[in-house]
């Protein structure tokens, strides 16, 4: 008997089981969008006109929009994974859980699924968070099928590695509580990216920080690819970010779920 | 079903295989020795109690022996499959329903059917057969649409084995299937265990109820402190304490003290007007009492047989409680 399609099999049909959960209680993906969109408008229509000094070229509240929303998507998919953290560390507080560890299924399908899931939901939440953008005014002029796809595929890609860390996270926390505030990382570094003000605006002492952190390439190349701004080496630094995060929260991950259960 | 054979003695035909074998299964948190070293020999198609009270270790080596954790020391196999070597093929004949509900709370009923159908690769047709037949046979029809977190503890327990169920299992373990039900799903519980076996499943069934134990089981082994004390019927560990008695209680203070010249042996209880006379609760016995009676011509306001229980035999051998001496013990 082939594993793979068994695999595959059962971590579909875990997938559908998260997704039922999604769809049973959206409250908590909802509350997760209410962050992103209150910032989007906040910047915008109460901070943007003197933010957008900020982004120099005597630019104006349209211009402000247009370098904020890469970083606000970077932002939902930060502010999504929370969610997912919390959701993993509750259901491993399941009784049902114990039920699939003496199951003859795939031992890591039960993680495949809520990553899957909480991938899908931080597209999703992309979504939404950037049809509120274009409402209220962001176009991307420039960005050709191409950019679009590679747009679409960065934004996967780095969901898929906040996904794997936000899934240790949740993992190695007691419960939902602990698991919310040991995800917060994921919704504060966003916020110390060049997300609101180029890192050439911020004071000497804290570019190392706005730097040296993946939301910050991540947002360059959003930016680059969507607005037609130079990305530089960011492009490449956004993909060794994710892949080195994706890698480390899935070794991290899978040794956590391994562990006997108490 | 052979329900008093000890697994040293000699037996007509061929053995059954054995569902679960162990021996010398150890198991430490820290410097606690949880299990120390248990030896279990449960035949095919019996049912197994493990009898002890909270933190002898029962749960322990019920998550040992379905794979759920690993044991220290010790070798056992689960539907001749080696734990340690091969617990894909432990985990595939066996099912297992915890002290806790091992049921998706958030989702309903049917769909936690559903989805263990899924994961045991039923089609979609023979899933949705298998599970709406085993909600109907655990009375489970009605609440099917309800989420199960909204389940009563008596219809999460059954929803819990109805999902063990799917599966087929060759053998089940139960943990404390009973602990926090009220008495009329106790016994609907017992029931649904009755008929697993009956279907020629094996019950490994933990619990700290002795009646439960007595009820259901074929053979117990007693768990205390991580170690089996006493394994056996419940017949013969009943046999391992004495205390059998009979009772006889007047109101009357001068047939009383006729019946206590009639009856020499006994003992007194002037205060209570009550005699107590040691034996095994035997028709003869018994008779033999009546006729003492009969001829002295008294007539007891009541007559109990007394015969060594369960508990008996647990306070004694877990040592955990005092045991009641029979010359004092107080009038039920």
């Amino acid at each position: 008997m082939n594993s793979l399609p068994l695999a595959a099999r059962d971590a579909s049909t875990m997938l559908r089981r998260n997704l039922l959960h999604a769809r049973r209680y959206p409250s908590l993906t909802l509350n997760l969008l209410f962050t992103p969109v209150m910032l989007l408008l906040l910047f915008v229509y109460i901070f943007g006109d003197v933010m957008s000094a900020g982004i120099g070229g005597g630019a104006g509240r349209s211009e402000y929009l247009a370098y904020l929303v890469p970083g606000i998507l970077m932002l939902t998919i930060g502010g999504t994974t929370i969610g997912s953290a919390v959701s993993v560390s509750m259901d491993m507080n399941e009784g049902v859980i114990a039920r699939f560890r003496t199951m003859a299924i795939h031992r890591g399908s039960v993680l495949i699924g809520h990553v899957v899931g909480s991938v899908l939901q931080c597209v999703l939440s992309v979504v939404v968070v950037g049809a509120v953008a274009v409402a209220i005014g962001f176009r991307s002029v420039d960005a050709t099928v191409l950019d679009w796809v590679l747009a679409v595929g960065l934004l996967t890609l780095v969901s898929l590695a906040l996904t794997w860390i936000a899934v240790g996270m949740g993992l190695s926390s007691p419960n939902a509580e602990a698991a919310s505030n040991n995800a917060m990382p994921l919704m504060v570094l966003p916020l110390l990216s060049s997300a609101f003000v180029p890192v050439d605006a911020m004071p000497g002492w804290f570019r190392p920080i706005a730097e040296y952190q993946p939301f910050t390439p991540a947002i360059e190349t959003l930016r680059g690819l969507l607005l037609g701004t130079e990305t530089g080496h960011n492009a490449w630094l956004a993909v060794v970010w994710c892949l080195a995060l994706a890698v480390l929260g899935y070794v991290w991950s899978r040794s956590l779920f391994e562990r006997e259960p108490k | 079903m052979p329900t008093s054979v000890m697994p040293t003695s000699k037996r007509n035909g061929p053995r059954p295989p054995a569902a679960v074998s162990a021996v010398g299964l150890r198991k430490s948190y820290g410097d606690k020795a949880v299990l120390d070293g248990i030896d279990l020999a449960i035949p095919a198609g019996s049912v197994f109690a493990l009898l002890g009270p909270n933190g002898a270790g029962k749960t322990t080596t019920v998550k040992i022996l379905s794979t759920l954790i690993a044991a220290d020391g010790g070798q056992a196999q689960v539907a001749g499959h080696d734990l340690a070597g091969d617990p894909q093929a432990v985990r595939a004949a066996i099912g297992v329903t915890g002290q806790f509900s091992a049921v998706d709370g958030l989702i309903t009923g049917e769909e936690n059917m559903l989805l263990m159908a899924d994961l045991h690769h039923l089609t979609r047709r023979e899933g949705r057969r298998v599970s709406a037949g085993l909600l109907e046979r655990f009375d489970l029809t009605e609440a099917a649409k309800k989420p199960a977190a909204a389940y009563s503890g008596g219809m999460k327990r059954r929803l819990d084995i109805a999902m063990t169920l799917v599966g087929s299992p060759r053998i089940i373990f139960l943990d404390e299937p009973t602990t926090g039900l009220d008495p009329r799903s106790r016994h609907a519980m017992w029931q649904i265990i009755r008929e697993l076996v009956a279907g020629g499943v094996t019950v490994f069934l933990t619990t700290q109820y002795l009646q439960e134990a007595d009820e259901l089981a074929d053979r117990i082994a007693v768990l205390n402190d991580g170690r089996i004390v006493a394994e056996g019927t419940a017949d013969e560990l009943k046999r391992l304490v004495p205390g059998g008695h009979v009772r006889l209680r007047f109101t009357d203070p001068a047939a009383y003290r006729a019946a206590a010249s009639a009856l020499g042996d006994a003992t007194r209880d002037d205060a209570s007007l009550t005699l107590r006379l040691a034996g095994d609760g035997s028709q003869r016995a018994l008779r033999s009492v009546l006729d003492r009676l009969e001829s002295a011509r008294v007539e007891a306001d009541e007559l109990t047989v007394h015969t060594p229980d369960l508990d008996d035999v647990f306070f004694a051998l877990t040592g955990g409680a005092v045991v009641p001496d029979p010359h004092e013990e107080t009038v039920r």
